[in-house]
């Protein structure tokens, strides 16, 4: 987008500087630089996500979050200075964003991922300041009290746990070239992709926030129905069949020539990454595209012998799930499971449909999937929900179908897990 | 009085399908805060047209769920002067859409262009078959526009709709493949044509045969996944047979809403706002300025917007009512002849003929697709000698196979009972084993048909409803008659067991329980000279300069080929007048 600084003009002014993860020379930024290149990186860390509500004022608050231990609700981020931050000073600004802890002492809930956003550079610390108090309206909005149950509802362990699991600020490999570290940076940093994409401990914490950890963004936990898959280069299920282009495009349009967005990630896309600059996209796909399958994950994907196509074209339903999806999927996803390029995703092959976990796979086929209009790509292509059309044998039926032909394999599932998908979505 | 009155904007657009989101398209292209105003309920391909919900034939083809609520608003019917019209109360002749994407949600399909002569229709028959050959009380018109002028934009118009299809003439040199009759295009479609169902096929290889020039149909349902120059999507169409009547399940359709809506609802110079009913276009004291519109919003509420520039995209005839309602040029007057505006009413002239085939032949109708098909140009137009035939006027003919649905009734050979046993064994035996084949002709214009406002009947708000004074003339008949012989000719040669006919015979009269086409023209007509057209090639009022009147309306007679296309091309054409000429300079693009 136009407000997008030159990310290549970026690199090089810090290469210049021997600052691979800086940004542009401080010298050299004026306010109003400042409060533009901090609106793109407000972008970058997708704030208005989860700090605005659905028809909400933008940066408002307000929005709830259902955790195991209650309900809590993001807070007004605008510079109003008598219910949002229009009294931060950037210390109280810096300290919120990398420790957690707001500027009356309070400890932030970790919903808010501020070991991620310990990573950012002072520079984009003092942007994203001169954005939020500048560049954003001011809205009178209290905040909301938060739902937490006592004893958790006690802030001062949350104390303990940030001196445990803090982030700490990025520091650039200097093995790796300008763009990987670009890459590394946003994914570490503003992006906070973990916070969905790595697995958690027994803290609710990351299990790790950089590339050094072998669990970075190796796959999370369900959350809401949706599971956010390996971005890790395991075959199948993660993103070895990927290239960096295609990783980019995802990320500019929500879409692929073979594969979609779902889930949670339609959001990530709608508000914040079809706005970053191509340069950045590339970076970020080319850090994910280093980053190598778990231990335990096979390198390459078995061949199958697979007659699944065959069978449907010549009218063979016998197979449980068979006709259901002749009748309800092939229109689209076809009886190969190629799917239309750039259209209708592919399933054979599609690591949404490889997940060990199907949870994923079971709520898109029950609820359905919109994809993001961007500006790039404006059409917001929709799978109709199927879930009041099919009982839970049906659907467990067609997932194992999905997940077991076309050369996929993955474990079969029962009526029992998308009864208790369906249970989840109230 | 106006309950409320929003913030005055550039333009105001009444009426969301094909001509308003065009218009709205380009316009806040240029610029200019956009907003479009829409009686119907907002639609999209989710939810409202989604799989399997949409795949109902008694709630969209039968009662017409897309189309216009005749309860709230409809038009009279008479078929002379002399008559008492009456109200149309129940959907045959025709579907006029309602909803955002307006009839071009529910539309088949079929994407043609206009052949070179027919622009100048009038000017090419008393060239070739001298003064005295089109009848007295034909009033058919040149269009004031020539095809040169307006393929730019026809070329445009395929490339946003995603248009399948084969080019014959590109730039002049023929590379065959296409329609041998066509007009030269600038380059070929953007997807090829659909896959020929074997009934086209037959239906090919039978008019090849007998010398004739077959082509693929144009068609807006794309044979393959496609992306516009909006950054809109297509899926490939699945020949599901759900197209006319129906929105589309797979986003293979063009459709205001999938092919322009996507991309101008992330503009923030455009808003759309449903549930909006203009009554009427407002003028200043001179009554050569409008001002905005009066519109009814969902509450009921009476609301002025205001704007400069004033866009009527509704359908055909709510174009002409809105003018005649609002005071926009001099209403028609049949006695003297005198006024343009609901002038030149016409219509479209079909005949269809089926073959009945034995159990070898499978035509299975129910594998279908609006658009796609088969057809020759040999009787279209002026394609063929009419000297010595003396009518004016032709159709192409087509297999335009869109899927036979259950209760739409099967064709079975004539002579068979419509009940019992034998009824049954008909339907066992023929259902898919039919062929069915269309002339699709034109539609001249007459002095005697035309619209105005009805004296009597009144709709929801009051106001008074169109009065339709339509009838079938010998001229029309004539044509069909002999287009419908030809066709019978090309199934009879394909050998079937046996071939019905359902054709016009000469004193027939206009009959609006029998669908045949939503193809309505004129009533808006555009034209060179202010005395005898409403709006100038443009499609800018001459009366009130500020006030355009885009869609079939401004077509003064009906022709052969189904208007989408065409309508598009001059919607394009118009805005991009309004973009290079007008907005620098607002008045009249043609001086009078």
């Amino acid at each position: 987008m136009s407000r997008a600084p030159s990310p290549k003009k970026a690199r090089t002014a810090l290469l210049a500087a021997g600052l691979l993860s800086a940004s542009p020379a401080l010298a050299q930024t004026s306010p109003a630089d400042d409060i533009q290149r901090g609106a793109y990186l407000a972008r970058a860390g997708d704030c208005v996500a989860c700090h605005t509500t659905p028809g909400g004022k933008d940066m408002a608050g307000g929005l709830p979050f259902a955790l195991p231990f209650g309900t809590i609700y993001s807070t007004n981020i605008t510079p109003d200075a008598k219910t949002g931050i229009g009294t931060y000073r950037f210390e109280d600004f810096d300290r919120a964003m990398r420790k957690g802890v707001a500027a009356d002492g309070r400890h932030l809930y970790p919903a808010m991922p501020y070991p991620s956003f310990a990573k950012l550079t002072e520079a984009d610390m003092r942007a994203l300041y001169a954005y939020f108090l500048k560049g954003v309206a001011p809205v009178d909005q209290p905040n909301r009290k938060n739902g937490v149950i006592w004893p958790l509802s006690m802030r001062w362990p949350l104390a303990i746990w940030d001196a445990g699991f803090a982030g700490k600020p990025f520091e650039a490999d200097r093995t790796k070239d300008a763009d990987w570290n670009r890459g590394a940076y946003l994914v570490e940093g503003l992006g906070h992709c973990g916070a969905c994409h790595t697995p958690r401990g027994i803290g609710d914490q990351e299990k790790a926030l950089d590339d050094r950890g072998a669990l970075f963004l190796a796959g999370g936990p369900v959350v809401d129905g949706w599971i956010a898959p390996s971005l890790r280069g395991e075959a199948g299920t993660g993103l070895a069949g990927w290239n960096q282009q295609e990783i980019a495009r995802l990320l500019k349009t929500g879409r692929t020539d073979h594969a979609a967005v779902f889930g949670s990630m339609t959001d990530v896309v709608r508000h914040s990454t079809q706005y970053l600059s191509d340069g950045d996209l590339q970076a970020i796909a080319k850090y994910l595209k280093s980053l190598p399958p778990t231990e335990d994950a096979p390198l390459a994907r078995p061949v199958v012998a697979d007659r699944t196509a065959a069978a449907l074209r010549a009218g063979d339903l016998g197979r449980p799930g068979a006709a259901a999806y002749v009748d309800s999927c092939a229109a689209c996803h076809r009886t190969d499971g190629m799917g239309y390029v750039g259209v209708f995703p592919r399933l054979a092959g599609n690591p949404a449909v490889l997940q060990k976990d199907p949870t994923a796979l079971i709520s898109v086929v029950l609820k359905g999937s919109t994809l993001p209009a961007t500006a790039a790509a404006p059409s917001s292509f929709t799978m109709p929900p199927f879930g009041d059309r099919l009982s839970d044998q049906d659907a467990a039926d067609i997932v194992n179908l999905i997940r077991n032909s076309w050369g996929n394999q993955a474990p079969p599932i029962t009526d029992r897990d998308v009864k208790s998908v369906r249970g989840h979505m109230g | 009085m106006a309950a409320a009155s929003p913030k005055p904007v550039d333009a105001v657009i009444v009426g969301f399908g094909w001509a308003g989101s065009i218009l709205a398209m380009e316009l806040t292209e240029a610029g200019l805060n956009v907003v479009a105003l829409e009686r119907g309920q907002n639609r999209d391909t989710y939810p409202d047209f989604a799989y399997p919900k949409v795949i109902d034939e008694l709630t969209y083809a039968v009662r017409g769920k897309l189309f216009q609520n005749l309860s709230r608003e409809t038009v009279t019917i008479r078929h002379a002067p002399g008559d008492r019209a009456v109200p149309y109360r129940q959907f045959g002749a025709f579907n006029p859409g309602d909803g955002v994407g307006g009839a071009g949600a529910h539309w088949s399909g079929v994407h043609f262009r206009i052949t070179p002569d027919e622009l100048r229709l009038r000017s090419h028959y008393e060239e070739r078959y001298g003064k005295g050959f089109i009848p007295e009380g034909m009033t058919v018109q040149d269009h004031g526009v020539t095809y040169d002028e307006l393929e730019p934009f026809f070329d445009k118009a395929e490339k946003v709709f995603g248009t399948s299809g084969k080019a014959n003439n590109i730039n002049g040199k023929i590379v065959g493949g296409g329609n041998h009759f066509e007009g030269p295009r600038s380059g070929e479609y953007p997807l090829p044509p659909l896959k020929n169902v074997y009934s086209a096929e037959l239906f090919a290889k039978a008019s090849t045969n007998l010398g004739y020039h077959p082509y693929p149909l144009p068609a807006a349902n794309a044979s393959g996944p496609y992306t516009n120059p909006y950054g809109a999507q297509m899926g490939p169409c699945n020949f599901c047979g759900y197209c006319g009547g129906f929105g589309c399940y797979m986003y293979s359709k063009a459709s205001p809403n999938v092919n322009i809506l996507p991309a101008l609802r992330l503009k923030p110079n455009f808003e759309l706002r449903a549930n909006s009913h203009v009554l009427k276009v407002n003028l200043d004291g001179s009554g050569k300025r409008a001002t905005g519109v009066t519109y009814v919003d969902a509450q009921g509420r009476e609301i002025e917007q205001q704007a400069d520039l004033v866009i009527l995209s509704a359908f055909q005839f709510h174009n002409v009512r809105l003018m005649l309602l609002s005071g926009i040029g001099k209403p028609y007057d049949v006695a003297s002849g005198e006024g343009t505006v609901g002038k030149n009413f016409a219509y479209q002239n079909m005949g269809t003929v089926k073959a009945f085939f034995g159990p070898d032949v499978h035509t299975n109708p129910f594998i279908g697709t609006g658009g796609g098909g088969q057809a020759i140009d040999d009787f279209n137009a002026d394609n063929f000698d009419h000297g010595p035939l003396g009518f004016v006027g032709g159709s192409p003919c087509w297999v335009n196979q869109s899927g036979v649905k259950p209760i739409a009734g099967l064709a079975l050979p004539e002579g068979t009972p419509k009940w019992g046993t034998t009824w049954k064994k008909a339907a066992k035996d023929y259902y898919a084993h039919t062929l069915s084949a269309d002339s699709h002709g034109s539609n001249m214009s007459y002095r005697d048909c035309f619209l105005d406002l009805d004296p009597t009947y009144r709709d929801i708000h009051g106001q008074p409803l169109l009065r339709m004074t339509f009838d079938w003339k010998e001229n029309d008949i004539k044509m069909t008659r002999y287009v419908v012989g030809k066709l019978t000719e090309i199934l009879k040669s394909m050998s079937p067991k046996q071939v019905s006919v359902s054709v016009k015979k000469f004193g027939d009269h206009f009959d609006v329980r029998n669908y045949q086409t939503t193809h309505l023209v004129g009533g808006a007509i555009m034209g060179a000279d202010p005395k005898t057209s409403a709006v100038n090639k443009f499609l800018q009022s001459w009366d009130v300069p500020n006030v355009f009147v885009i869609g079939s309306s401004a077509f003064p007679q009906g022709t052969g080929y189904n208007p989408t296309g065409m309508m598009a091309a001059l919607a394009y054409f118009s805005a991009h007048a309004i973009r290079t000429d007008y907005l620098k300079n607002p008045g009249p693009l043609v001086p009078i």
